[in-house]
C-alpha cells in the first residue's frame, strides 16, 4: 500500500487542471492515504476545498507561509521536501512548467531520482513514460525503498472526478525558505477561449498562416468549433502569437478529441504534442507535407481559400 | 564572471529514431549525433554575456563517451574557453549528472551554470533543477531572456501561462528555452582555433561523486501506432466527415 502526496498547482485561487490529472494517476498507485498539499500565503479555502472534493483524495492539507505569494520552486521545495518525510511513499505533480521546476528540485533534496511523464502506472515502482519526443515509451522500475517522485503527463490523465468530500487541515511545516529567488512580475495572456492544455477541441495555426493578422482567420474557425487556439513553434517564434500557445515536445502536449492543423508541416517535435489526439485534421498546400503521414483527415489547398470556406460551411451545418 | 555550460551529446533532432527490435533501447550505432539544441542555445547565451563584458571565461562541460569531445569541440569553436569531459561509457541519469554539475560548480565556481532545459533523447528536463538543489543555489529555468545585474539575474520564464519574470542571485543555475537566442553557426577558422583549446578529462569517480541509484530500464517500445493518412477531395467532403465523426 502506499501513501501519496501531491502538490497541488492554483492560480487567482483556481486549483489547476495539471492538479486533477495527477490525482486520477495517483488512483493506480494501489493507495491507502491520498493527500494533496496546497501551498498559499493567505486563505486559500476556494483552492483546498477544490481539491478536497477530488475523487480518491483522503486529506488536503494547507500549507500556509507568507513565503508563498507566488509559486517559487526554490521557496516551495523545502516545505515540500519536510512534508514528504512525512511517511510518503510517493510525492506526485503534474507536469505543468509549475511540477516541471518544482519536482526535479525536490527530488534532489530527497536525494532520489525522479520519473518525468508518468504515462501510465504499471504497478507502485513501475511507470511508462515517453522519451524521444513520444516515439518510443520506456517502462521505468525505481528503487522501491526510497521516496518516488514523478511528474504526471496531462494528455495521458483525465481529471479524477468530483464526488469526493475530504476532510481539509492546516498544516504547521518547518522549513527554512532562502530569500535568494524572488518574483518580480507576470505577464498572462488572457483568453475568453478555451484552455489549450484541457479543450476538447483544438484549432492550430503554423508559419503557413503567414502573419499575426492572418491569424485572425485561426481564431475565427476555432470560435465556429468552440474550440482553443494552439500553434507551432514557428509561429509563435515568427509572434505571430504568444509562447503560451505552443504545441509540441517543448511546449504543449495535449490530447484533444479533434485538432485542426493548418499551414503547420507536421515535424516529429510538432507532432510529439498531439499523438494522443482524437482526430487530427490537416490542412496545407504541400501534399507531400508530413503531416498528412499521420493526420486521420487531410485536405490538400490553400489555408486561405479552405479556412473561410470550412467557416462557411460550418455555419450551414 | 564565469560561466559553466553543460552540453549534451544526443541523437540529432532530425533523427526519425528507431527503437531496438529486442525492445533494449533506441539505436544509435550508425546515427548522427549532436549537441542538445537547448544547450547550444546555453552556449550562445554564455558568448553574449561575454561579448556584453559581463563574463570573462565560459568553460564548457560534458558526461559522456570519449566520442562527447565532438559536443565540446563545438562549443569550443563556437567560442568558449575550455572544456572538461568527465567521462562515462554509461550514461548517467539526471541524479547523477547534477552530482557531477554540482561538484564541478563548487571546484569551478561559476557565477552561472547554464544548462538546457530538457535534453531531446531522454526527454527528463530534471537535470538543471537538480543542480542548483545539489549547490544549494537559485534556479531560473525555461530562460527566454536574461539580464544579468552586478550581484543577480533578472530571467523571464516561458511557463504555461504565459511569461514569468525573477530575480535570483548569483550563482545561479539557468535553463534555457527556444526562443532565449538564436545559436551562431561555426566558421571553418573557429573549429581550427578550438583545436588548439584545452579539454581536461575526468571521470565520475575521480571527483569523487557517488553515483546515485538508478532508475532502472525494463523495457524500450515504439509508441501505439496511428492510421493516418487519409485524404478527402474538399471541404464538404471534410464536413460530412466530421459530421459523421459527430465532431461537429
Ligand atoms: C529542440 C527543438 C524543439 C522543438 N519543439 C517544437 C515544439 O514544441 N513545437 C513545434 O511546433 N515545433 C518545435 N520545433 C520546431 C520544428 O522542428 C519545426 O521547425 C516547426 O514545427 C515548424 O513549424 P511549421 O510547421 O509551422 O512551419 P513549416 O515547417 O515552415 O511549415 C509551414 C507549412 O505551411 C504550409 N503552407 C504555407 N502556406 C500555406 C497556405 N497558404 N495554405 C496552406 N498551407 C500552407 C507549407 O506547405 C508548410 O507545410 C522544435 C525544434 C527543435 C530543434
Ligand atoms: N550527460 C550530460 N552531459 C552534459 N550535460 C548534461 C548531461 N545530462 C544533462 N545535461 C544538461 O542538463 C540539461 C537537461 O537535461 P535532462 O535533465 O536530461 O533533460 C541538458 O540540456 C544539459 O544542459
Amino acid at each position: 500500500m502506499s501513501k501519496v502526496l501531491i502538490i497541488a498547482e492554483h492560480e487567482g485561487g483556481k486549483l489547476g487542471a495539471a492538479t486533477g490529472k495527477a490525482v486520477r494517476c495517483a488512483q493506480d498507485l494501489n493507495a491507502e492515504a491520498l493527500e494533496v498539499a496546497v501551498f498559499v500565503h493567505e486563505g486559500g479555502d476556494e483552492v483546498a476545498g477544490a481539491a478536497a472534493k477530488l475523487e480518491g483524495v483522503t486529506k488536503v492539507l494547507k500549507v500556509t507561509n507568507p513565503a508563498n505569494e507566488n509559486a517559487l520552486a526554490a521557496v516551495l521545495a523545502p516545505q515540500v521536501v519536510s512534508l514528504a518525510q512525512d511517511g510518503y511513499t510517493h510525492v506526485l505533480v503534474g507536469n505543468s512548467t509549475f511540477g516541471k521546476d518544482l519536482m526535479p528540485r525536490v527530488a534532489a533534496l530527497l536525494g532520489v531520482p525522479q520519473v518525468s511523464d508518468v504515462m501510465k502506472v504499471e504497478s507502485e515502482y513501475v511507470f511508462a513514460r515517453p522519451i524521444y519526443a513520444g516515439n518510443a515509451i520506456t517502462t521505468v522500475e525505481a528503487p522501491d525503498d526510497q521516496v518516488l517522485c514523478a511528474t504526471v503527463r496531462g494528455a495521458s490523465y483525465p481529471a479524477a472526478g468530483e464526488g469526493g468530500s475530504a476532510e481539509v487541515e492546516d498544516r504547521q511545516v518547518d522549513a527554512e525558505v532562502p530569500g535568494h529567488t524572488r518574483f518580480v512580475g507576470r505577464e498572462v495572456h488572457k483568453s475568453d477561449r478555451p484552455d489549450l492544455a484541457t479543450a476538447p477541441k483544438v484549432v492550430s495555426g503554423g508559419r503557413g498562416v503567414g502573419s499575426e493578422e492572418n491569424f485572425k482567420l485561426i481564431y475565427s474557425l476555432a470560435d465556429k468549433f468552440g474550440a482553443a487556439v494552439g500553434a507551432s513553434r514557428a509561429a509563435v517564434d515568427a509572434g505571430y502569437v504568444p509562447n503560451d500557445m505552443q504545441v509540441g515536445q517543448t511546449g504543449k502536449i495535449i490530447a484533444p478529441e479533434l485538432y485542426i492543423a493548418i499551414g503547420i508541416s507536421g515535424a516529429i517535435q510538432h507532432w510529439a504534442g498531439i499523438k494522443d489526439a482524437g482526430t487530427i485534421v490537416a490542412i496545407n498546400k504541400d501534399e507531400e507535407a508530413p503531416i498528412f503521414e499521420v493526420a486521420d483527415l487531410g485536405l490538400v489547398g490553400d489555408l486561405f481559400e479552405a479556412v473561410p470556406e470550412l467557416e462557411k460551411a460550418l455555419d450551414q451545418a | 564572471m564565469k560561466v559553466m555550460v553543460c552540453v549534451k551529446r544526443v541523437v540529432d533532432y532530425n533523427v526519425r529514431i528507431q527503437v531496438k527490435p529486442d525492445e533494449s533501447g533506441v539505436v544509435t550505432e550508425g546515427v548522427k549525433m549532436s549537441m542538445n539544441p537547448f544547450d547550444e542555445i546555453a552556449v550562445e547565451e554564455a558568448l553574449r554575456l561575454k561579448e556584453a563584458g559581463k563574463v570573462d571565461e565560459i568553460v564548457a562541460v560534458t558526461i559522456g563517451p570519449q566520442q562527447a569531445q565532438e559536443q565540446l569541440r563545438t562549443a569550443l569553436a563556437m567560442g568558449a574557453d575550455r572544456a572538461i569531459l568527465v567521462q562515462s561509457d554509461e550514461a548517467v541519469q539526471p541524479l547523477t549528472a547534477a552530482r557531477v554539475f554540482a561538484e564541478l560548480a563548487r571546484k569551478e565556481e561559476p557565477g552561472v551554470v547554464l544548462m538546457g532545459k530538457q535534453a531531446i533523447d531522454d526527454d527528463q528536463g530534471q537535470t538543471g533543477q537538480m543542480t542548483a538543489a545539489l549547490w544549494q543555489r537559485p534556479q531560473a529555468t525555461f530562460a527566454s531572456k536574461v539580464e544579468i545585474e552586478g550581484e543577480s539575474a533578472k530571467v523571464t520564464r516561458e511557463i504555461d501561462a504565459g511569461l514569468e519574470t525573477i530575480e535570483v542571485d548569483l550563482p545561479a543555475v539557468i535553463t534555457t528555452d527556444l526562443r532565449l537566442n538564436e545559436p551562431r553557426y561555426v566558421k571553418l577558422p573557429d573549429i581550427m582555433k578550438a583545436k588548439k583549446k584545452t579539454i581536461d578529462n575526468t571521470t565520475v569517480d575521480d571527483l569523487g561523486v557517488e553515483a546515485a541509484k538508478p532508475l532502472k530500464l525494463t523495457r524500450t517500445a515504439p509508441p501505439p501506432a496511428r492510421q493516418g493518412g487519409k485524404k478527402v477531395e474538399s471541404v464538404q467532403e471534410l464536413v460530412s466527415e466530421l459530421k459523421n465523426k459527430g465532431l461537429i
